[in-house]
């Protein structure tokens, strides 16, 4: 079953990186240009996991992963931070949130596809 | 999808999240701005450097990290703008601009204000850890092969409690223990599991213990770096599963999933909402572009064709095609309208040369913009850069004056360079201009001599001398700055205005300063022209030029040499090109004594007289180059389709006027005609 995978990023460069690496490795894969489209898109249809960037206009990663969690339903879905912050403290504002794991830009290929597996338990 | 076309998306985001970077810091700069532009700023930065990573570029990386710290502590408000912050951070844009662009173009080589940047920024980084991030680009996992030796001893047990957060961030037991490696043993213990009436389905009650023997100890901590902290997750030493009971599990619901949900952080503002917009590949504008430019020739067919049917101008016919002339018009100026873009961005990044500008030559500049918002054709924005570079250079290099000598003649001390663009009936002017000590007409006259560019005797107008600056190989400076004198000089700004179809042009005041002013058709595919016949050709003059048409009076034209003549306007003497004579044509006028004349304004402000056999009418006719076909023709810029669908050339005024040659009396006859 090809799992999707919705991307969530304000950079076109980004987004482009991302969608290709997964569909590559066989997902498939939705973009969204900010966070209030990026919740927008996810509530139209089922996806198995998000990756989401953390500073983008108008809704940020952390709103976004506030907004998904938020629906009981959506509890189990795998959000992954992928971003170039990589303190400490924005790691846990992200977990107490309810990212499920975090990515640091620039990623490796391999990595973001393990990752994505990983947390989609097809690892 | 190669990586050329991922490269190419990353440099055109670039240059959009430069320029709002740009904009940010002008809105400080300005001092109207509020959180809402920090966080755009940050954001620019901080994207630049996200997707630079992906390509290696790790100076800008390096940079952009240290410039996002800082800006950081301004939007968490630890550092307030203060002047020098300013300065700082808005030499850092410049620098990080400059990173992108020496990334484009692949060029080795660092900006030469980096190092110093660095420096400046580190002061207000304050404690934040400036070093890029230096850890794996991701968490490592386990995902290395696995080691085909395995160590009986090496058995370890990993106890996974996980608590409501671990469940609520999406992870999963299963999918956690099927992570850390193929030969496992899994125990439950449902021992915490309350009483239906007890039972929250959000809080975890299980706790797994997972012997794992085919993985290594890294590998298992890898698997575990995402699941860290929520429960009571972990690596067991031996003896395994012996508990101790202050481990024992302890329940407690996250604050989090209590509290009500808080309004979203959205923090867009009116400012920032960015007007919903389309990528077209240029290539696909053109030809709609090529198209109408069809469209308009068909039109000028079909009314020649009613014409020629003998219809009268009254018809029904006539009246239809009226409305489709305006269409027509219409449809041209919505495309023109596509490619047209403000010069906003062009100007933002010229702030930057001025300031470099600034900095090279020790002078304090104030860079003003007026008519930021006017829009020119796309094509035309690119190929202004680099003359626009050029005159600002100068005008800040040569034009403003060192502090001491503006002191002295109790000038601000603080020069001005102002840059302005607006629309102009039918064109677009850019101008460029200083208040400094004006063009020094005795110097550039002397250094004109001195290079045998003008005869010793020639008495010149104060306009001919400034126009002087546009001869090949004129430099005024004495010595060669290391900023604008780099062996190309203003004949190459002309040059390159000239080939976009411009004009440009100067006034200068003793001790009030200079203004550049270039003036460009709206478009470079269009042009409103008047069309003539010159022996028995057709052609067209370029409207932009004319100053007006004349029917001369007798008497008017008089002959003032071998073979040059001057019409009498208005009591001023102003030159006559013939035209069909100057273009070789057999069946030219030998004297140019009664057809109408066009009264040309050439580029230096100075005036002649075309004359033609006949002018016919004015119409707006589409540019077909002729380069691509016969090379360049002087003299003719290049060529339309009439609406017979006979081929018209174009005439290139200046070019024609050179091409004639200046009369030596003109000086003295168009001196009173100013």
């Amino acid at each position: 079953m090809t799992l999707s995978v919705l991307a969530i990023d304000d950079s076109r460069t980004m987004r482009m990186l991302v969608s290709q690496t997964l569909k590559g490795a066989g997902f498939d894969v939705v973009t969204a240009e900010d966070g209030v489209q990026g919740v927008e898109t996810f509530a139209t249809r089922r996806f198995d996991a998000v990756i989401t960037d953390i500073n983008m206009p108008k809704l940020d990663g952390f709103g976004v992963i506030e907004a998904i969690r938020q629906s009981p339903k959506n509890r189990r879905v795998p959000i992954l931070v992928l971003t170039t912050e990589s303190s400490e403290a924005f790691r846990n504002r992200a977990r107490g949130l309810g990212a499920t794991g975090w990515l640091v830009k620039p990623f490796e290929e391999e990595g973001l596809v393990n990752t994505v597996r990983l947390v989609t338990g097809q690892g | 999808m190669s990586m050329d076309t991922l490269k190419a998306t990353f440099f055109a985001e670039c240059e959009e999240l430069v320029e709002a970077m740009a904009e940010g810091l002008n809105q400080i700069a300005s001092d109207d701005w509020d959180t809402e532009t920090v966080n755009a700023i940050f954001r620019a930065v901080h994207s630049i450097k996200g997707a630079a990573g992906a390509f290696g570029l790790e100076k800008l990386v390096a940079f952009a990290h240290r410039f996002e710290t800082v800006l950081d502590r301004i939007r968490s408000h630890e550092l307030s703008i203060e002047t020098e912050v300013l300065r700082v951070i808005t030499r850092s844009s410049d620098v990080l601009a400059e990173l992108v662009e020496l990334a484009q173009s692949d060029a080795e080589g660092t900006p030469s204000a980096y190092d110093a940047l660095l420096q400046d920024l580190s002061k207000f980084t304050g404690a934040a850890d400036v070093a890029v991030a230096e850890e794996p680009f991701f968490a490592p996992l386990a995902f290395a092969p696995m080691p085909l030796l395995l160590d009986e001893n090496q058995t370890i047990c990993v106890r996974i409690f996980p608590d409501a957060a671990f469940y609520r961030n999406g992870h999963e037991p299963e999918r956690l223990i099927g992570a850390l490696g193929e030969q496992i043993s899994v125990r439950c213990d449902f021992d915490a599991v309350p009483l239906l009436d007890g039972f929250d389905l959000d809080l975890g009650y299980l706790d797994w213990k997972v012997e794992v023997s085919d993985t290594p100890r890294e590998q298992i901590e890898a698997a575990l770096t995402y699941v860290q902290g929520l429960g009571q997750i972990g690596i067991h030493e031996e003896p395994p599963f012996l508990l101790d009971l202050s481990l024992a599990p302890q329940i407690v619901a996250p604050e989090v999933e209590q509290s009500a949900p808080e309004p979203r952080p959205t923090s867009s503002s009116p400012r920032q909402a960015s007007a919903q917009t389309l990528r077209v590949d240029p290539e696909r504008v053109d030809r709609l572009i090529n198209t109408v430019g069809e469209l308009i020739i068909n039109q000028a067919v079909i009314a020649q064709k009613i014409d020629a049917s003998g219809r009268g101008p009254d018809g029904d016919v006539s009246a239809a095609l009226d409305d489709y002339r305006y269409l027509a018009r219409e449809i041209q100026e919505a495309v023109m309208s596509i490619r047209a873009q403000p010069v906003k961005s062009l100007f933002q990044r010229l702030a930057r040369v001025v300031r470099e500008a600034g900095e090279a030559t020790g002078k304090q500049v104030q860079f003003e913009t007026v008519g930021e918002n006017t829009e020119i054709d796309k094509t035309l924005i690119e190929r202004l850069a680099d003359p626009l570079t050029h005159m600002l250079r100068n005008a800040v290099d040569h034009g403003l004056e060192n502090p001491d000598r503006r002191a002295k003649t109790s000038k601000p001390q603080i020069g001005t360079v102002r840059l302005m663009a607006a629309h102009r009936s039918g064109h677009v002017v850019i101008e460029v201009a200083d208040d400094g000590a004006g063009l020094n007409r005795t110097k550039i006259l002397e250094k004109a001599r001195d290079k045998g560019l003008v005869p010793a005797d020639a008495k010149l107008s104060d306009s001919e001398v400034d126009n002087l600056l546009f001869m090949p190989g004129f430099s005024t400076a004495d010595q060669v700055t290391n900023l604008s004198g780099r062996g190309v000089g203003m004949d190459v700004v002309k040059t390159a205005i000239t080939a976009i179809g411009g004009r440009i042009s100067i006034s200068s005041e003793p001790g009030k300063g200079s203004i550049f002013s270039i003036s460009l058709p709206l478009t470079l595919a269009v042009l409103d022209g008047i069309v003539v016949s010159v022996a028995d050709e057709t052609m067209v003059v370029p409207i932009a030029s004319i100053i007006e048409t004349i029917r001369p009076a007798v008497g008017d034209v008089i002959q003032v040499g071998h073979d040059q003549w001057v019409l009498k306007v208005r009591g001023a003497y102003v030159p006559i090109v013939a035209l069909g004579q100057l273009l070789g044509l057999s069946k030219a006028l030998a004297i140019p004594q009664k057809g109408p004349f066009i009264l040309i304004e050439a580029e230096d402000a100075s005036v002649f007289a075309f004359s033609v056999n006949e002018i016919w009418d004015q119409r707006q006719i589409v540019i077909k180059s002729l380069e691509g076909n016969y090379g360049a023709v002087p003299g003719i810029s290049a060529a339309t389709i009439l609406g017979d669908g006979k081929i018209a050339l174009i005439v290139d005024p200046d070019a024609l006027i050179s091409l004639a040659g200046r009369p030596q009396l003109e000086t003295d006859l168009i001196a009173e005609n100013g």
